[in-house]
């Protein structure tokens, strides 16, 4: 059951607030210096990172963006769709209650109006951080507009030329448009608009199992509606390694949601009221009636408009900015960061990138963005994370590779936290104790693979790591037991 | 009763699936016994690897033998090979599943890789053990078209490995392959053929997508369901042939599957997921019948169950169901734990099997009638298996024959296989 209710006040108050953080009505646009040492153009997360770090080394800085600050991250992405799965986590546990002792006499209904009102909240108060006035006050100068390249060295914000030494593109990236016959017609949600709905849909179609989709689909099946997913390819998360995509797989199941592998979706009408999902799979055709369609295939770069080629900058329409492993595009004064430019377009690459950027832009370092070591995740329950390289990739460039496994359901933590599903497989260069990578599904494997992109970043080893001491019981136990795995596998183990 | 004993009753039990449950006028042996059973032709590949087992052992006459093997091979070279959706076959393979009678494909099923490699394996195992004149000339020369016509190239389909299937209505089926299965014998026949082989490289793209792991404390190339593990065993020799993976990890695949075994007994003693009856003598997890989409509370805690799909370890899916014929078929791998597994589940369960042959799927868990989930009658894979594999144990004679198999030692040099008996002169 759902409740659907009208905001209270108290959320006007809040959107009002979280406005006035973001992207203030009255705002106005400052007078320029003569000439920036940085002008940014976007204030997504890649653009914040860049301004503050930029800032921080007392350089001038312009940051230019014509919508919101924070971007898709904030506004319509990882901020709102966490805690939205956060909600949804709650009516898990509620939902197994009875495993622990704590059975409920009946299932609490969904107030979807206060899931949303909690979720703005959240947004207001994490846009704090990032707000207008804190960049005013560490120099930033923020103009609120569009912006484009005139020429090499000069951007238009609005009709306000500002002149740079050096700049960064940080536009980010938005939902690909839909490519499905007759989907334009009968309207559909991506992964942005979906935040703005008023009624939770009680059937929800979601096109595209990569790590949105599978997010939301499971997050909005937790909440209450039947959902069905729809993914053409064998897997889903189709980067990640086939028993991660498995378990997810057999996760989302259990939860209820309809999956549908290996199948396209050819069309989508529109039929007494409900909208329909035309799929194929192999040569079966048939139609999936939902009232809501979420769009998650992917996302396109924003790079129309920027007048790239006045400033020099090659880029093809639809596709990610060139950049050289020092992010500089072909004009070597301007640089790219985050969504406009990476493959992988998550919030910790965006901030990653500009921080890279910024360094080699302006404190004459020569940082190459190829060594990083990038950990990333999808906040699906279990959540499956990454940092490194893959088996496959180590194959195809001839490096022996062996995976040292620790399955959840052995470690104390996970067994007496309910929370059992999942593994932790470390990646070593066969022959010897160095960790390329790791693929972690748990829980919070958001939080287990960041002890291994330390470790990985501070050259420690597996021998080094089998003697860490890490708290008891705790989920992260599983890294060092995987050590103790590769230990017990020496010949030369001794004490 | 002795090892021997059981084993004799066991694979005679087994082996006798296949005469009962065949058409004597076309050879085709039906996918299980249930009523209305349509033909696999993996099935049919099995049986054909039998009848030289069951000559050896005295259950069936050289003469009878030759008589099915031919009856079997001439409707595979008689049936039609076309595009037709009603087709038997397409390209030299064949659909998966036959109408009994007829021949004809069934329930819109794919033309399917694997198990016409299957088919071939059982055709070519054959040709290698009827090796006199008359009759038994016709048998070597039919498999021999009958591999010849495969076309591996095709289905290759201009990719780096093979699809899994094909289908008039849509082309090529658009599974993932990905990781260790049981195809390695699907790129070893391919390989070998001299009329249309896959390329080289082939199998180098199928290998990369391995994962070489140390897993509940057993370094193992993975694959989750224990039948992948013993598929291509039954029909080839792996001890201490190894290809550039195998020479890498200094192992082998036999090796492996023993590996792999005692990653399914660790499971079996760990038990994490609390199912009833699993334990140290008693795993098995694997592709087969299962209890049906249902669930059930049971222990405070909520069950799902599945019916036929493909279960494995230690990732999943499992729902507490065991094939009762698995433990036996790893018998070339390590005696002392098929027996004492396979001794235990007939005392703790003996329902499981009835007329000295396993059912395909068993789950205590599901105690609905109070001794547990018990698949209906029996399934031609499982038996066909069996029988090899005991045999494999007993005496080596289905290895012994392919060893001599000059389209297999073929393939395997294609595959990069060295070492052992495949660099002993031939």
């Amino acid at each position: 059951m759902s409740l659907n209710v009208p905001a209270p006040e108290s959320d006007q108050a809040d959107q009002d607030d979280y406005l006035r953080r973001v992207r203030p009505a009255a705002w106005k646009n400052p007078v320029p210096k003569s000439v920036y040492d940085l002008v940014i153009l976007g204030a997504g997360p890649a653009g914040l990172a860049a301004a503050e770090s930029a800032a921080r080394h007392g350089r001038s800085v312009a940051l230019v963006e014509r919508d919101r600050l924070g971007g898709n991250s904030l506004n319509t992405g990882s901020v709102p769709s966490k805690a939205l799965i956060a909600t949804a986590g709650v009516f898990a546990s509620i939902r197994d209650g009875e495993d622990f002792g704590a059975a409920l006499s009946r299932k609490p209904p969904t107030d979807f109006a206060a899931v949303m009102a909690r979720m703005r909240r959240i947004r207001t108060r994490i846009a704090e951080y990032h707000s207008v006035d804190r960049l005013c006050a560490r120099g930033v100068d923020v103009f609120f507009c569009d912006g484009r390249f005139i020429s090499a060295n000069t951007l238009l914000a609005g009709d306000t030329p500002l002149s740079f030494t050096k700049a960064i593109i940080a536009t980010g990236a938005r939902p690909r448009p839909a490519n499905i016959p007759g989907l334009e017609q009968i309207g559909y949600l991506t992964s942005e608009s979906i935040f703005d709905l008023t009624e939770l849909p009680k059937r929800l179609g979601v096109i595209g199992g990569g790590p949105l989709g599978c997010e939301l689909a499971q997050a909005f099946c937790r909440l209450g509606s039947q959902v069905t997913i729809v993914q053409n390819e064998p897997k889903f998360l189709p980067r990640e390694e086939r028993d991660a995509a498995e378990l997810l797989s057999m996760s989302l199941s259990r939860d209820g949601v309809e999956t549908r592998l290996n199948t396209t979706v050819a069309g989508a009408h529109k039929m007494n009221g409900a909208k329909l999902i035309d799929a194929i799979n192999e040569d079966l055709r048939y139609s999936i009636p939902v009232d809501e369609i979420v769009l998650t295939t992917g996302r396109v770069p924003n790079v129309e408009e920027l007048g790239l080629e006045a400033a020099g900058v090659d880029c093809e329409p639809t596709q990610d900015i060139k950049v050289d492993d020092f992010l500089r595009t072909t004009n070597h004064d301007i640089y790219a960061a985050g969504d406009v430019c990476k493959a992988l377009k998550f919030t910790n690459v965006a901030e990653a990138s500009a921080r890279l950027a910024v360094r080699n832009a302006l404190g004459g370092k020569t940082d190459r963005q190829s060594h990083l070591a990038i950990p990333w995740c999808t906040y699906c329950d279990p959540e499956i994370a990454h940092v490194g390289m893959h088996v496959r990739e180590a194959r195809r460039r001839a490096i022996p590779v062996k995976s040292y496994t620790v399955m959840m359901q052995d470690v104390d933590r996970a067994i007496t936290d309910g929370k059992d599903d999942g593994f932790v497989k470390i990646y070593v260069r066969d022959g010897t104790d160095s960790i390329m990578g790791a693929t972690i599904v748990a829980s919070r494997a958001s939080e287990l693979i960041n002890e291994v992109s330390v470790i990985m970043s501070a050259g420690i080893g597996m021998r080094q790591l089998a003697n860490i001491i890490h708290t008891y019981p705790a989920q992260s136990d599983a890294i060092r037991l995987a050590a103790l795995a590769y230990m017990g596998n020496q010949p030369d183990f001794a004490w | 009763m002795s090892d021997d004993a059981l084993l004799n009753r066991l694979q005679r039990g087994a082996f006798a699936y296949i005469t009962e449950y065949a058409n004597a006028q076309n050879g085709l042996i039906a996918d299980t016994s249930r009523s209305g059973s349509p033909c696999s032709i993996a099935v049919v590949g099995f049986a054909l690897s039998c009848y030289p087992v069951a000559v050896e052992r005295g259950w069936m006459s050289r003469t009878v033998a030759v008589a099915q093997t031919l009856k079997t091979l001439h409707f595979f070279w008689n049936s039609p090979q076309s595009e037709r959706p009603d087709a038997t076959g397409f390209k030299g393979f064949y659909y998966h599943f036959l109408d009994m009678k007829n021949g004809r494909r069934v329930w819109q099923c794919e033309l399917s890789l694997v198990d016409t490699t299957l088919l071939v394996a059982g055709m070519l195992t054959a040709a290698c053990y009827f090796d006199g004149d008359g009759a038994e000339a016709e048998i070597r020369a039919l498999s021999d078209a009958l591999y010849r016509r495969v076309d591996w190239q095709w289905a290759q389909n201009g990719r780096e490995t093979v699809s899994q299937g094909w289908k008039p209505e849509c082309g090529f089926l658009h599974y993932g392959w990905e990781g260790y299965n049981e195809a390695t014998i699907v790129y070893i026949l391919g390989i070998g053929s001299p009329t249309h082989p896959l390329s080289i490289t082939s199998f180098a793209g199928w290998t990369s997508t391995y994962q070489w792991e140390n897993l509940l404390g057993q370094d193992v190339l993975y694959s989750g369901p224990l039948f992948t593990h013993l598929f291509s065993h039954a029909w080839i020799d792996y001890r201490g042939i190894r290809d550039q993976f195998m020479r890498e990890t200094r192992s082998d695949y036999f090796e492996n599957s023993k590996n792999a075994i005692a990653v399914h007994r660790e499971y079996g003693a760990r038990n994490p997921r609390g199912y009833e009856g699993y334990g140290r003598n008693l795993w098995g997890i694997t592709a087969g019948d299962g209890p049906g989409n249902r669930e059930m509370r049971e222990s405070s805690r909520d069950r799902r169950f599945f019916g036929y799909m493909s279960r494995g370890v230690p990732y999943g899916p499992d729902d507490g169901t065991i094939a009762p014929w698995a433990m036996l078929a790893t018998l070339p791998f390590g005696s002392e734990a098929a027996l004492r597994g396979t001794r235990h589940l007939l005392q703790a369960y003996p329902q499981v099997c009835a007329n000295d042959r396993f059912s395909s799927g068993f789950n205590p868990t599901l105690a609905a009638r109070g001794d547990g989930w018990l698949s209906e009658g029996w399934y031609g894979l499982d038996q066909g298996l069996l029988v090899m594999m005991i045999e494999n144990y007993r005496s080596g004679q289905i290895w012994k024959i392919t060893r001599e198999c000059a389209v297999i030692r073929a393939g395997l040099k294609g595959a990069g296989f060295e070492g052992g008996w495949l660099s002993q002169c031939h």
